[in-house]
């Protein structure tokens, strides 16, 4: 088979602190107006984050990274920024795996 | 004086209840022949097809009421000339689209015009891993070089895919290929659908049903593949439930979350609805979209739980399987509100699993290609 060739296996993006993460070109978030939510339009999947979740993927636009990312919201919910940014990872982490997620820091930015 | 605008809260009635998703079988030609097709017998023909109007129109009442994906099918979609202007127009409506193809018939061209034009995801089906016997499968010449071919160019695109890969007898054996397959084309997702029996997979059901331990085999690779590719490549595994204690849930329960258009305008809530003699499916060009989904008998017939019967009535599971799936249980026990045979609480299981076993341990019948019928007038 002729891709053969050129094939290098993919590896497993992981999310960490220096991330600075954006929602792949086909993943898209989306107002439903209808049924008043924020919900995550993917390939065969309609995801629905909760409203912290909308908040956090709307400063995923790979030009900050998810440190600062988590700093920001720790500011505006008043939460401890480590609480804080260990959800985001969680979350993060868990949208990359289903392959919704790039890494700007990393050059990924397709 | 407080108006009410009575047209505005009944939209947001529907909305609340509308579908999210719907399959749009664009035609019923394909230059395949799969055994396994889950498209009816009596296959719809092209001078009864819906016209690009007509289409954009069913795609635009959809989105209306709260339609968010739609899955553009068939038969074979591109074999519709004019699917660049429909993707464009779902796209300009702000549906998710998603094409779900065999990629026999599509070249680089066309392809980079259906992206163009908004085409969000793509969705190709492989009978195997094994180009001759994927050929063999989809009786058809030559078609596994050109998925490959269709492959590469939306990872040249950076167009998402999905592998469909509909398993049975004739396959199973090569599951570890087909992984390496999809994981090699740079598929976000694989599906791994042991094939459902209706339509014409019920037909040819003695031609594809697996043993039991082929079947308990597959999903333990699965499990292995899918620790081993987490974060690469999403595996979806469908399995055979004939070989289950408890059936499938019917996807969010008939009629919730999903609906289907023929290619000439019948709504149907699910796609292999028509395979239930007796109900009656209202076509969108004679109704409204919303109202067909609202009020519709064959929409009204199993939704929600009033229906049912023992021993789903009083079951525990029937809010999480919805008694399983109507067609299975039309084809196998002749009445729809029955529980699913694949159910171990249906009288006809131990029946149907003796049946599988019986099948899957005899030499394979030839297949009845999928085609159209002779003499329609
Ligand atoms: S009735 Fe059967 S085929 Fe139809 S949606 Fe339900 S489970 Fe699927
Ligand atoms: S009895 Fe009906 S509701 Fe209960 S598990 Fe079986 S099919 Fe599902």
């Amino acid at each position: 088979m002729a891709e053969t060739a050129q094939y290098t296996p993919r590896t497993r993006l992981i999310i960490t602190e220096a991330t600075r993460p954006a929602l792949r070109r086909f993943v898209r978030l989306h107002h439903d107006a209808g049924r008043g939510r924020t919900v995550l339009l993917a390939p065969e999947r309609i995801v629905e984050p909760d409203e912290i979740a909308v908040d956090v993927l709307k400063l995923c636009d790979g030009s900050i990274s998810l440190g600062a990312i988590a700093v920001e919201l720790a500011k505006t919910y008043d939460a401890p920024e480590l609480d804080i940014r260990a959800d985001i990872t969680d979350l993060l982490q868990d949208l990359a795996d289903k392959g919704y997620i790039k890494d700007h820091s990393i050059g990924d930015d397709r | 004086m407080v108006m009410i605008d009575e047209s505005t809260a009944r939209a947001e009635i529907i909305c609340a209840n509308a579908p999210e998703g719907m399959l749009a079988e664009l035609t019923h030609r394909c230059p395949l022949q799969c055994a396994y097709c889950s498209n009816p017998i009596e296959l719809e023909r092209v001078n009864h097809e819906m016209t690009t109007a007509e289409w954009k129109s069913v795609f635009t009442q959809a989105a209306e009421m709260g339609v968010l994906q739609i899955h553009l099918s068939g038969g074979e979609p591109t074999l519709r000339t004019d699917l660049e202007e429909i993707v464009a127009h779902t796209s300009a409506l702000g549906l998710y689209s998603n094409l779900i193809t065999a990629a026999v018939t599509i070249d680089r061209a066309r392809l980079a015009r259906l992206v163009d034009c908004g085409l969000d995801h793509v969705q190709i089906s492989f009978q195997d891993a094994d180009p001759e016997n994927s050929n063999r499968i989809g009786n058809i010449k030559g078609g596994f070089d050109k998925k490959i071919a269709v492959a590469g160019w939306l990872a040249e695109m950076d167009v998402p895919l999905t592998v469909n890969a509909p398993m049975h007898r004739q396959n199973i054996d090569n599951l570890e290929a087909v992984i390496d397959l999809a994981e090699r084309l740079g598929a976000i997702r694989l599906e791994v659908a042991h094939v459902q029996y209706y339509g014409w997979a019920l037909k040819n059901r003695a031609a594809l049903m697996p043993t039991y331990a082929q079947t308990m085999r597959s999903a333990e690779i699965v499990a292995r593949a899918q620790e081993r590719l987490k974060g690469i490549m999403g595996i979806d595994f469908v399995v055979p439930d004939y070989y289950a204690l408890t059936p499938k849930p019917c996807m969010g329960g008939w009629a919730s979350r999903f609906l289907n258009v023929t290619p000439s305008g019948k709504v149907l809530p699910c796609h292999a609805a028509e395979s239930i003699a007796g109900l009656k499916f209202d076509n969108v060009r004679e109704r409204r979209l919303r109202d067909i989904w609202m009020d519709s008998t064959a929409f009204n017939a199993f939704r929600g739980t009033e229906w049912m019967r023992e021993p789903c009535r009083t079951c525990d599971r029937r809010e999480i399987d919805f008694g399983g799936c109507r067609c299975q249980a039309f084809a196998v026990t002749g009445n729809a509100a029955n529980a699913d045979p694949a159910c171990a609480k249906s009288s006809f299981n131990l029946g149907l699993v003796a049946m599988a076993e019986r099948e899957a341990e005899t030499a394979p019948p030839p297949f009845v290609y999928r085609r159209f019928q002779k003499a329609v007038v």
